[in-house]
């Protein structure tokens, strides 16, 4: 039974565990960084970590966990606030534009991202 | 079947006027942060590719994170991190069942809150 063609997965059950899964990859990855940035680097170090496939991949991982985690969370609080039942008929429009603009800066984010790990 | 309840009760739906439990104040602020990094993404992006660009992009951009502002913007998003990251973990734990009754919640939100304070001013310091 699909009742929003917005949300990331179709289904609450679906969006409730890719949330989960993608907050615990970016978890994880802030705090790889954090570890390393905590001991200092000098450019040649830290170019050298991320020049490294492993890496790379990691942070690609990252990034598009970002892009689901992202989409989840401002679709959920979207849905909350920009509706017909808070603002009226115009909650409709704003929830569709609000949410355009929030798929837009995703996507540059994910294109951003790989551009910078492989350009 | 017949109601028993009177369907013309008062009901109050208004949550601007009621006073939110430590609960809602946790939730709110894990929306809020999480909207706030939304954002607080692309300065991290693009300290991430000024950073690796180039050795004089690097030493650029240390340069620029040695002003005021910038360590207090750094020190916002950071605090946003902490922030999220915690009460998302402790949304991980209650999934697990954990502290999903009125005093779990409430003892939870306190613990967040109280871990958050700490981590934000030890971040602070590191910062500075």
């Amino acid at each position: 039974m699909v009742r929003s063609v917005t949300s990331f997965g179709r289904s609450g059950l679906s969006d409730w565990l890719v949330q989960r899964v993608s907050a615990v990859i970016i978890l994880a990855w802030f705090m790889c960084i954090g570890g390393t940035l905590m001991g200092g680097v000098d450019y040649t170090q830290w170019k050298t970590i991320f020049d490294g496939t492993s890496m790379r991949v990691f942070t690609l991982l990252a990034i598009l966990s970002l892009a689901a985690h992202a989409w989840i969370g401002m679709w959920a609080v979207g849905t909350d606030y920009l509706t017909e039942r808070l603002m009226g008929p115009r909650g409709n429009v704003l929830r569709l534009a609000y949410q355009i603009g929030c798929s837009l800066v995703i996507f540059v984010y994910v294109i951003w991202g790989i551009q910078i790990l492989w350009g | 079947m017949v109601s028993i309840v009177k369907d013309k009760r008062p009901v109050n739906l208004d949550i601007g006027t009621m006073r939110l439990p430590i609960t809602a104040w946790a939730s709110i602020t894990h929306r809020a942060s999480g909207v706030f990094l939304f954002v607080g993404t692309a300065i991290l992006m693009w300290m991430l590719d000024a950073s690796l660009k180039s050795p004089e992009s690097f030493a650029a951009l240390q340069e620029c994170l040695s002003g005021p502002v910038a360590k207090l913007v750094i020190w916002a998003v950071v605090s946003g991190l902490i922030y999220h990251s915690l009460a998302g973990i402790k949304h991980l734990i209650m999934d697990f069942g954990i502290g999903e009754t009125m005093e779990g919640g409430v003892m939870g939100a306190r613990i967040v809150f109280a871990l958050s304070v700490v981590l934000i001013l030890i971040a602070g310091a590191w910062i500075w």
